[in-house]
């Protein structure tokens, strides 16, 4: 099989991938043509490495946190920045209404397709620049001032947007997942 | 320094992102000592960064 039709077979993962990241088809299918493209004119820095997908994943990642720094950039961020839609968790001291019991063996549930699906379906219900900054952060494995610096914020806003991340994906799954 | 639960857990989850204060560190774990709900979600936190680094493998 030639390189071209290597990454041809890796595009529906990239696309998800960019998809999950950028939440707007038209952006994700451009970030992965570019990637596609990229990776054609460098075949030769693939030379010898052994995983394509790793590689061309690689190259996706950078062209995703131009996109997002992009529409930082054009549509800076507004909202999502205070914690007091988490009041409602809390009683007026900050102690929990309902206390959150531990999940039984949470790790177990990593191996379960389903259990990635209630995940993803979670992920898709967080505000769109909370989504982003988690998954820059937990996904993409950036660290936290570099998060702030793509999505153009400081970094105080930076852990209110992930723990509100945090927060509403730990609730989304206690509630479609672990307590049922 | 006594904390809520809601500053409990806002430092759970700002320790994945920067190193608490020692300050901080010690009224966290006074804390999660006392505090059932906030222990639970000091393992989901991180239970939370293990799923998401294998997502989409």
């Amino acid at each position: 099989m030639s390189l071209r039709d290597e990454l041809e077979a890796l595009r529906p993962y990239l696309l998800r991938y960019a998809s999950l990241h950028l939440r707007n088809r038209d952006a994700a299918e451009d970030a992965v043509q570019e990637t596609l493209l990229a990776a054609l004119a460098a075949e030769a820095s693939f030379a010898g490495r052994s995983n394509l997908r790793t590689w061309a994943t690689g190259i996706l990642k950078h062209k995703v946190v131009d996109a997002i720094r992009r529409s930082s950039r054009e549509r800076p961020i507004e909202g999502e920045n205070d914690t007091a839609d988490f009041d409602a968790l809390f009683d007026e001291r900050g102690h929990w209404h309902e206390p959150p019991e531990a999940w039984p063996a949470p790790d177990g549930a990593l191996q379960e397709k389903q259990f990635l699906a209630a995940l993803e379906r979670c992920l898709q219900g967080l505000p769109p620049r909370t989504a982003q900054a988690f998954l820059l952060r937990e996904h993409m494995g950036l660290e936290t001032a570099e998060v702030c610096k793509e999505l153009g914020v400081t970094s105080t806003h930076c852990w209110v947007l992930l723990y509100r991340a945090r927060m509403a994906l730990r609730e989304c799954l206690e509630r479609t997942w672990f307590a049922k | 320094m006594n904390l809520s639960c809601k500053e409990a857990t806002q430092l759970l989850s700002q320790r994945e992102d920067r190193k608490l204060t020692l300050g901080e560190r010690v009224a966290l774990r006074l804390h999660l000592v006392i505090c059932k709900g906030c222990r639970a979600v000091s393992e989901q936190i991180p239970f939370l960064r293990r799923a998401l680094a294998r997502f989409l493998d």
